[in-house]
């Protein structure tokens, strides 16, 4: 029996999950519904300057590349699954679609948030 | 008893190798009791109406695990579902998806003994144990770790659920993947070395994609989705930290 690379593109799946279990519905909540109409915050909370500043500070960069990273690999895993029991099976056009795209956005996501 | 008067329609697959060209449905009226399972249809059926249908069944109690059968679309144990729940309408009863056709309702079940064989479902002692060493000792909590999962009664229901195995028989499946870790799991058990080649490939526990309905349809709440999403995590851990420490193959 071979042993199955899957652990590789699974644990970030799986820390995807996680951290989309965890955070999603409060970050859609919050950047999406609260912070636009007012309610319950202020609009300035998520002012330029104070995001600007977020994104400078290395736990903000941390933090931003994770939820965009993690989520990604997390929802490209999913697909990928989704495809096979649609009947579109593992094969070099499938992988190259669900694992390339996110990890050029990987690279582009690391490339853009780590100088800011 | 005025409720004998009432009857259902059941559709029944019916495939005899020798005679019929391919499966056809056969539709019987039964009357039935409120409390009849779709099993004791089938009986009446086999002792009243046509002898030549063929089922499987022991308990009648879902114990046995042999009355697996797909009742209107789904895979459920006869002996534990109710014509009441069906009528007025008609239900239709046929053998268990995934699985080649062997005659009427009965299934080819080779590929899921093989495979039940292949993972050892037994427990294989750490090291040889003298008699004055007594029995084994195993605190409630080293029970828990295994208990839910030792419920299985091979009945097939979560095969003929799973999508992966109706794609590619290769994948081992939720049950015996289920049962792998009810002995892996087990404080008594020093097997888990010989067991988990199969376990960390793509045969084993990473061929499942989430799907969960195995755990839905098992009759006796084994959850298989759960034993698997367990061992994806500890594949995944043992997967990078062989590298660190390096602990013998297959471990
Ligand atoms: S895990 Fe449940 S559904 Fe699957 S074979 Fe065992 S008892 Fe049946
Ligand atoms: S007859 Fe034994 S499980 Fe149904």
């Amino acid at each position: 029996m071979t042993r199955s690379n899957a652990p590789l593109v699974w644990s970030l799946f799986g820390a995807g999950g996680v951290l989309a279990a965890l955070v999603g519905p409060a970050l859609v909540f919050v950047t999406g519904i609260a912070v636009p109409a007012g309610i319950l915050m202020s609009h300035d909370l998520m002012s330029y300057q104070r995001m600007f500043g977020f994104a400078q500070s290395w736990a903000g960069k941390i933090i931003i590349l994770a939820v965009i990273v993690l989520f990604l690999w997390h929802a490209a895993l999913r697909i990928f699954h989704m495809l096979h029991d649609f009947g579109i099976h593992p094969g070099v056009a499938s992988k190259l679609i669900c694992f390339g795209l996110p990890f050029l956005c990987t690279v582009a996501a690391f490339y853009w948030v780590l100088p800011i | 008893m005025a409720d004998t008067t009432k009857t259902i329609e059941i559709e029944v697959l019916r495939y005899r190798p020798e005679q019929d060209k391919e499966p056809f449905f056969q539709t019987y009226t039964v009357p039935f009791e409120d409390d009849w399972s779709v099993l004791q249809g089938l009986q009446y059926i086999k002792d009243d109406l046509d002898g030549t249908l063929s089922f499987r069944w022991s308990c009648r109690m879902a114990i046995c695990g042999s009355c697996g059968m797909m009742i209107d679309g789904k895979p459920r144990l006869a002996c534990r579902t109710f014509l009441r729940h069906y009528h007025p309408n008609k239900l239709r009863v046929g053998p268990l998806e995934h699985f080649p056709i062997e005659r009427d309702l009965v299934v080819v079940v080779e590929d899921f003994i093989r495979k039940l064989e292949s993972i050892k479902p037994y427990i294989i002692p750490k090291e040889p144990r003298k008699l004055e060493q007594g029995e084994y000792l195993q605190t409630p909590a080293q029970l828990e770790q295994f208990r839910q999962f030792s419920g299985c009664i091979n009945c097939m229901l979560c095969y003929a659920a799973c999508p992966q195995y109706g794609l590619d028989s290769k994948f081992t499946g939720p049950g015996v993947l289920a049962l792998m870790h009810r002995y892996n799991a087990d404080s008594r058990d020093g097997g888990r070395g010989e067991r988990m080649a199969l376990g960390h490939s793509e045969e084993g526990f990473w061929g499942c994609t989430a799907v969960t309905y195995c755990s839905e349809v098992c009759p006796k709440d084994v959850d298989p989705a759960n034993a698997i999403n367990q061992n994806k995590m500890g594949s995944a851990i043992d997967y990078f930290l062989r590298f660190v420490a390096p602990r013998g193959a297959g471990k």
